[in-house]
């Protein structure tokens, strides 16, 4: 008796036809065996025997997805559509990014292809994954670190010139946050760039200040930004180019060297952020006139201050997220973070011992001398927070600004818009949510991990809105009003 | 602050009275055949602008393109809904900017724009200049600029350069693990390896095989040496690629290159591509032996060549007699496969439309026109190329089989050339779906 089984015995007898068939001289062939025409060459044979075992092998076309843009810039949306998928299944889309840390991040969603065998995810609705109904854009705001990863990371671009690279997949049934086993169906890559084509980056180091520049193509005039980040320091340049991007002459300002001891900051007072505005004023590109601030956590603080500072290098518009007016630059900021610092020993920690630092400022607004004068500001002002931040008193500082405004009789220049349960860092649109970091405490070396605070839906839906309205607001009062004069 | 200081804040203040107008382009960085975008604003409201695009070539040649507008109430012009009142083109055309480019005045004569490198993207300066200005942006500095770039390749394409089993060419291949269609891209009579619409084509998901079988340069890939089955073989090498489906494989072949095309086709043996997109083509030319038989046979031919005034080539005459007689034509009533036809009625080079019309009786009388797909485009010429392709009427060419450099004259006229391609792209595409993705649907195996 056989051992075989009928299966194995009758892939046997294929395999065994395979083989005499190619084996067969010409003149013996058929003359209509579908396999076996007139052939010249032992080449052709042997690609004839390969390409057969392919098609006994092969299944069906691969999906193809089509992903727009291709290159992209960050805050532009995407488009991406699958088709040729089996109609009517189950399947999961996948982005996989790694950072320039090398970490691995990933957003899916799952889907069921209609009758035509297609998904659009502009149209149809996710049914679970990194975020659930109809996101068009969720396949990059939900990112978050594959499973196994370092905790507590935050994704931010350090070198401008080389883009995210996006890898969008998609892969059978619906697949639960561990791919590791799960092949990939077809696969397309998106960059996503911080920077246009034709703008330049020049490193700034004169006059004391340090930072870095980047320039719109062209003849200019342009408007010019200070572009100020918070008190994790260092020179952080994305927005920056991002916003060159968009006709802004852009200065990305390091105030805070983490590279340094902190009582360099003896040496960092207004004056410093003063020269940073008369260096772009003077740059023989930009505007003279249309200068703004941009500012975030602290340094909404600073563009606050030199705002209400009666001296003549008065912004023309500031647009100041997650921050606070409770915040007073008199002399150094060595002096400002001694004084903020003297609380923090009252500062939270919850379950998961991340550091929350929102309670222990909020006496500050109690007083009037450490508040900046926002009713001497005289120009217009938009005010960007999360009401879920939970790192500095964002939304009570706004509400406080208002009424001190509205006492001042400046409230007509105010907008400010909050965000149901968004947080603190209201970054570029489709960066994705950070609720809570690693972060090292200025001058104190100890790395925590500090909560941010935010959900991530409604968090990302304050990114995209934000960060619209900013761009009209800046295209206001920089571009557009200057025909005014 | 320095005296200088003071010095330089002085004239600055003084210089700088207005904010610069500021340029909208998109796609920032998009593949060649998307549309573009352009928009200006924070212009002067109801003035004269001209809008410009340069580009600067490999072989180092400037093109430009400009049109005339006038800014509206606003101070806006946007390119899509705007007139344009002059310069390379006129109308609404949101494209014109970049379909119109032409070799800057004082340029070298009948120049043609190519893509050499794919993995690097053209660079097109879009500029605002004030007044109407007719052609001569010498002393024209511009009000403001952006950049733009143009790919032939999408990221994750990736590739591969061939040179096996005599084949030489090069393999594009998109992303992700397959089986993707297979597309053998055959250009004409001009030779070298040629690899920009084969990176395009990847860059919608076939795996395509740019194919050198003409060289000016590479002696082994002599005319004399190569026939059919050198067509034949790179078609295998396609089909039992890992990540080529064997059965979705198509031919896309332009000039000469739609030649070879239908003799495949139409030679009924195993080497059966799933369908033909045929460019500026005919069927009159037979592959029997070499290529280079093929070329001593149209050399030989006695048909009319043609110089027009400019001392410009017109062949299109050459195999017109080949028409009448069939033992001279390939059996187009064999193809068994979808075949798109393109054409342009100005084609100087090539009798397309009348062999497109010949074809077409000879798959009626065998039965076989359900296959056929005819596009005959008017005012355009021989060299019907993806989508916003500067149009090129005549060029310097120089024949890979008799290396003497002459001026030949394509045809077609910008706007309709520039329409042909504009639509026939998007129909190709379409087709190539059709038949190389979707239709494999009903192939698949339990």
């Amino acid at each position: 008796m056989s051992s075989l089984t009928t299966s194995m015995a009758q892939h046997l007898i294929k395999s065994v036809k395979v083989f005499l068939r190619f084996c067969r001289r010409q003149d013996d062939m058929e003359k209509d065996d579908p396999l076996w025409q007139p052939l010249t060459g032992a080449a052709e044979r042997s690609f004839s025997a390969v390409e057969d075992l392919k098609s006994e092998n092969e299944t069906r076309i691969s999906p193809k997805i089509i992903a727009q843009p291709t290159r992209g810039l960050v805050d532009e949306k995407i488009y991406i559509r699958v088709s040729n998928l089996i109609p009517n299944k189950k399947f999961t889309l996948r982005c996989l990014l790694q950072s320039e840390d090398k970490d691995l991040w990933h957003a899916y969603g799952h889907y069921i292809s209609d009758d035509i065998g297609v998904v659009n995810v502009a149209e149809d609705v996710c049914l679970g994954g990194s975020y659930t109904g109809k996101e068009p854009n969720g396949l990059i705001w939900s990112l978050k670190p594959v499973p196994g990863s370092r905790p507590a990371l935050r994704l931010r671009k350090q070198n401008v010139f080389i883009p995210f690279l996006l890898n969008i997949s998609v892969h059978n049934g619906h697949i639960n946050d561990d791919f590791k086993d799960a092949c990939s169906l077809a696969l397309t890559v998106m960059e996503r760039w911080y920077i246009a084509p034709g703008v330049s980056r020049i490193e700034v180091r004169e006059n004391g200040i340090h930072g870095t520049l980047f320039l719109p193509p062209g003849p200019g005039p342009v408007p010019g930004i200070l572009d100020l980040w918070g008190g994790g320091g260092g020179l952080v340049e994305y927005r920056a180019a991002l916003l060159a991007s968009h006709g802004y002459a852009s200065l990305a300002l390091e105030y805070i060297s983490t590279g340094k001891k902190s009582t360099s900051l003896n040496n960092v007072d207004l004056k410093y952020f003063e020269a940073a505005l008369h260096f772009l004023k003077s740059h023989p590109k930009v505007s003279n006139e249309q200068i703004g601030v941009f500012g975030l956590s602290f340094g909404t603080s600073v563009a606050l201050n030199i705002a209400a500072n009666q001296n003549r290098i008065s912004p023309k518009c500031l647009v100041c997220i997650s921050g606070s007016h409770s915040v007073k630059i008199d002399g150094s900021l060595a002096d400002v973070f001694a004084d903020i610092e003297i609380n923090t020993g009252k500062s939270k920690i919850d379950e998961n011992n991340h550091v929350i630092w929102r309670e222990f400022n909020l006496p500050r607004l109690a007083d009037p001398s450490n508040k900046v004068k926002v009713g001497n500001i005289k120009c217009p002002l938009l005010l960007i927070a999360g009401d879920d931040d939970q790192n500095w008193i964002a939304v009570e500082s706004a509400k406080d600004m208002e009424n001190m405004m509205k006492a001042a009789g400046n409230e007509h220049l105010l907008t400010t818009i909050i965000y149901p349960k968004a947080g603190h860092l209201i970054e570029p649109p489709y960066s994705p949510h950070i609720r809570f970091s690693n972060y090292i405490i200025l001058g104190e070396k100890q790395k925590v991990v500090m909560l941010w605070g935010g959900q991530t839906k409604e968090h990302s839906f304050a990114q995209e809105d934000s960060w619209e309205k900013i761009l009209d607001f800046l295209y206001l009062h920089l571009y557009s009003s200057s025909s005014k004069l | 602050m320095s005296f200088f200081g003071e010095c330089k804040r002085i004239y600055s203040e003084e210089m700088k009275t207005r904010i610069s107008p500021k340029i909208t382009a998109q796609p920032t960085r998009g593949l060649v055949d998307e549309k573009i975008y352009i928009r200006v604003s924070n212009l002067i409201p109801n003035e004269k602008i001209t809008l410009r695009c340069l580009l600067l070539s490999e072989d180092n040649d400037f093109w430009h393109a400009y049109g005339l507008y006038i800014s509206d109430d606003k101070g806006v012009v946007n390119v899509a809904e705007d007139v344009c009142l002059g310069g390379s083109y006129t109308g609404t055309e949101p494209n014109g900017l970049i379909w119109s480019l032409k070799p800057v005045p004082g340029s070298r004569p009948a120049l043609r724009l190519r893509k050499h490198n794919v993995f690097t993207p053209f660079l097109l300066n879009i500029s605002v200049h004030k007044g109407h200005i007719n052609g001569d942006f010498k002393d024209a500095s511009s009000l403001a600029l952006t950049v733009i770039e143009r790919w032939y390749i999408s990221p994750g394409v990736s590739r591969v350069e061939i040179s096996e089993n005599y084949i030489h060419g090069t393999l594009f291949l998109p992303p992700g693990p397959g089986p993707f269609p297979g597309i053998l891209d055959l250009w004409g009579g001009g030779g070298g390896l040629v690899e920009y619409r084969a990176a395009l084509l990847a860059s919608h998901g076939y795996a395509s095989l740019a194919l050198e079988y003409m060289s000016t340069q590479n002696t082994s890939i002599n005319v004399n040496n190569i026939g059919i089955e050198y067509f034949e073989a790179a078609i295998h090498f396609l089909k039992s690629h890992p990540r080529v489906s064997s059965e979705q494989v198509g031919i896309f072949g332009l000039s000469f290159g739609t030649s070879v095309a239908l003799n495949i086709a139409a030679k009924g043996n195993r080497i059966s591509p799933r369908c033909l997109v045929c460019i500026s083509g005919s069927h009159a030319v037979k592959i029997n032996g070499t290529i280079g038989d093929v070329f001593t046979n149209l050399k030989e031919e006695g048909g009319k060549i043609m110089v027009d005034e400019n001392n410009h080539f017109i062949w299109k005459e050459l195999i017109l007699p080949r028409l009448a007689d069939p033992s001279k034509k390939v059996k187009v009533g064999n193809i068994k496969c979808p075949l798109l036809l393109i054409a342009g009625n100005d084609d100087q080079n090539w009798p397309t439309v009348d062999s497109a019309r010949d074809m077409e009786n000879m798959m009626k009388a065998a039965g076989n026109e359900h296959l056929l797909t005819t596009l005959i485009y008017p005012k355009t010429g021989h060299l019907i190329e993806p989508p916003y392709s500067p149009h090129t009427r005549f060029s310097n060419f120089i024949s890979a089989f008799n290396q003497e450099k002459v001026v030949v004259l394509w045809g077609g006229q910008p706007k309709e050339h520039s329409f042909a391609q504009e639509d026939s792209w998007e129909k190709i595409l379409h087709f190539l779906y059709h038949h190389l993705y979707s239709s494999s649907i009903g192939l698949s195996k339990l």
